[in-house]
């Protein structure tokens, strides 16, 4: 039947015989993501009208009333601003220190190879236990940090415990562990630029600071994009360091929680994944939304050669 | 103007030797402060920097109490078949949607590029459900489950595989080689540093992987090193030495495969980064 279909298409043996083999080849992966991927964003859409029986009595529909407890919801907006101002702590700064340090190491200076390797170190430590030394770096009483301020006169602080400050010693944490992520970007996008730009500038009597904005940074216009947006999308989805940081008991909590947080709380520890599905649709629109913008403002200040 | 550049050259020194500091300081100090004494750790006047003698029982008793041998055996369990499965679907699909031409190509694809750009939090929920309705809690396989094929991996590795020449596989298909052997016997080695980048890539995130494991393993033997130390945090909550044991143990394994394969862990991730 098969044979017969070939001959009336116009097919060739030859192109069936690469048909079959692709569909195998893709096979695998189409399927895993359709099981993994496509079908659980239409659960997850699902679930948000539901409400999750407790004790097993299952899933009871209820409309749009978990989205009208998440606009009522004053945690949720929380959420949203804790995470937005974490987004807004971490990105820039990291953005701004792993810039100049790339620069800095792509001038051949002495020992480069081993400063790359320091910074990156953050990188490859796990996330939980980087956060339970910072939380003992941060402790009130006999914490590293606090001993310092003491010594230079200065008050202790209550890192974790002060609900104003507890989202800083956050993004703290955040931007010490990302830097040498984007250092390593960086300097793989500023090898990709033209040394003779810079001897050409030279000879020309540019200043190093003058290179750096005529230069670099239009050439590194796209890396500097491409590392904007990643960074701001990772840092939207904060979750570990708040969650290894404090419990809902901490007096911080309200001030720091975060929507990935929210969402693990709301589905696995209250097991009410209806209003915890509805949280991550939140979650994905603003996401979308801040997608859409930097596509828009990618057009104004990025140059591709 | 020579004396000047010697200068910047002394200030950019300061200023990344400072940074360096500021980078390892909290790795030492967890180190430090795992092989002190309780009241070391908490002596403020005089403050203790350095351990009087090393008190290595700290390592020895958060390794009896929890159980270390089998969080290793989990952590790398992930790691290997996670790795394993990203590189052979991925390589697969891959070049399939960067060599041959089929019906279902455009949509195919269109898939993975999508999945690469909603936030996975979206999968969770069912993920969980599922694993759970197979009865496969606390199981190695659970552990996997979410990263069976890597959307990522495929888009990543069909860049490699668009940017090898089309010649050779012109010259093997006269040969008589067919399209699987041009595969694998051909294409395959050749983007090795791609397959490298993945795999190094994969395995980290793999690694520092919090929220999965913590919610589909709750078992303490079906745990990871860093779902477990969520749990063992609350256990050594006043004894900070214990504590900075069990972080240093959960630290150590990627810390000394990153320092051996440095070169490849940032040339991966400078691939692999500079794709996602």
């Amino acid at each position: 039947m098969v044979k017969a279909a070939v001959k009336k298409s116009g097919i060739t043996k030859k192109q069936w015989n690469e048909y079959k083999w692709a569909w195998f080849m893709i096979a695998p992966t189409i399927a895993g993501l359709f099981i993994l991927n496509i079908i659980p964003i239409f659960q997850t859409f699902f679930l948000s009208f539901f409400k999750s029986g407790a004790f097993g009595k299952g899933n009871i529909f209820v409309g749009l009333a978990n989205y009208k407890r998440m606009i009522a919801d004053r945690q949720v907006w929380f959420a949203v601003r804790n995470t937005l101002l974490y987004t807004i702590g971490v990105v820039p700064v990291t953005v701004v220190f792993s810039l100049f340090i790339a620069v800095l190491l792509n001038r051949n200076i002495k020992g480069k190879n081993i400063y790359r390797t320091i910074y990156f170190i953050p990188m490859v430590a796990a996330p939980a236990a980087v956060t339970m030394v910072w939380k003992w770096l941060y402790n009130y009483q006999y914490g590293l940090i606090n001993h310092f301020l003491g010594m230079l006169g200065i008050a202790k602080i209550n890192w974790i415990d002060n609900p104003h400050i507890a989202l800083l010693s956050i993004i703290i944490i955040g931007v010490w562990s990302t830097i040498g992520y984007d250092m390593v970007l960086f300097l793989a996008g500023l090898q990709e630029i033209p040394t003779d730009y810079y001897e050409a500038s030279t000879i020309d009597g540019a200043s190093p600071v003058r290179q750096f904005f005529s230069i670099t940074l239009p050439l590194i216009s796209p890396t500097l994009f491409f590392v904007s947006v990643t960074s701001i999308i990772t840092a939207m989805q904060v979750f570990d360091v708040i969650y290894m940081m404090l419990d809902v008991t901490s007096p911080s909590y309200n001030s720091t929680v975060s929507l990935v947080y929210l969402f693990y709380n709301n589905s696995f520890k209250y097991s009410n994944k209806g209003y915890g599905s509805t949280i991550v649709m939140l979650l994905l629109l603003i996401i979308m939304i801040i997608t859409v913008i930097q596509n828009r403002l990618q057009k104004k200040w990025v140059n591709y050669l | 103007m020579k004396k000047q550049t010697k200068q910047i050259t002394i200030l950019i020194h300061i200023f990344l030797i400072a940074g360096s500091l500021l980078m390892l300081l909290p790795l030492v100090w967890m180190f430090l402060t795992s092989l002190k004494t309780v009241t070391e750790s908490t002596a403020m006047n005089p403050f203790r920097f350095f351990p009087a003698a090393p008190q290595w029982n700290n390592f020895s008793e958060v390794v009896k109490t929890n159980n270390f041998a089998r969080l290793y055996f989990n952590t790398f369990a992930m790691m290997a078949l996670r790795v394993f499965c990203a590189v052979m679907f991925s390589a697969m699909a891959a070049y399939a949607f960067a060599r041959l031409e089929f019906p279902g190509k455009r949509l195919g694809f269109a898939l993975v590029l999508f999945q690469m750009m909603v936030p996975v939090q979206i999968f969770i929920i069912p993920q969980y459900l599922m694993v759970d309705k197979l009865g496969m809690r606390n199981t190695i396989f659970a552990l996997l489950f979410p990263g069976l094929v890597s959307a990522f991996g495929t888009f990543l590795l069909r860049q490699f595989f668009l940017g090898l020449p089309k010649e050779l596989e012109e010259a093997a298909r006269l040969d008589g080689c067919n399209i699987w052997q041009i595969f694998y016997k051909i294409m395959f080695p050749l983007t090795k540093s791609g397959l490298v980048a993945l795999g190094i890539f994969t395995a980290l995130f793999s690694f520092k992987d919090l929220m999965w494991p913590l919610i589909v393993n709750t078992k303490t033997d079906a745990a990871v090193l860093s779902s477990a130390l969520a749990k063992i945090a609350g256990a050594y909550s006043v004894n900070y030495p214990r504590l900075m044991a069990a972080s240093v143990l959960a630290v150590l394994p990627m810390l000394i495969i990153y320092i051996i394969f440095q070169r490849q862990f940032i040339a991966g991730i400078a691939t692999t980064g500079g794709k996602l």
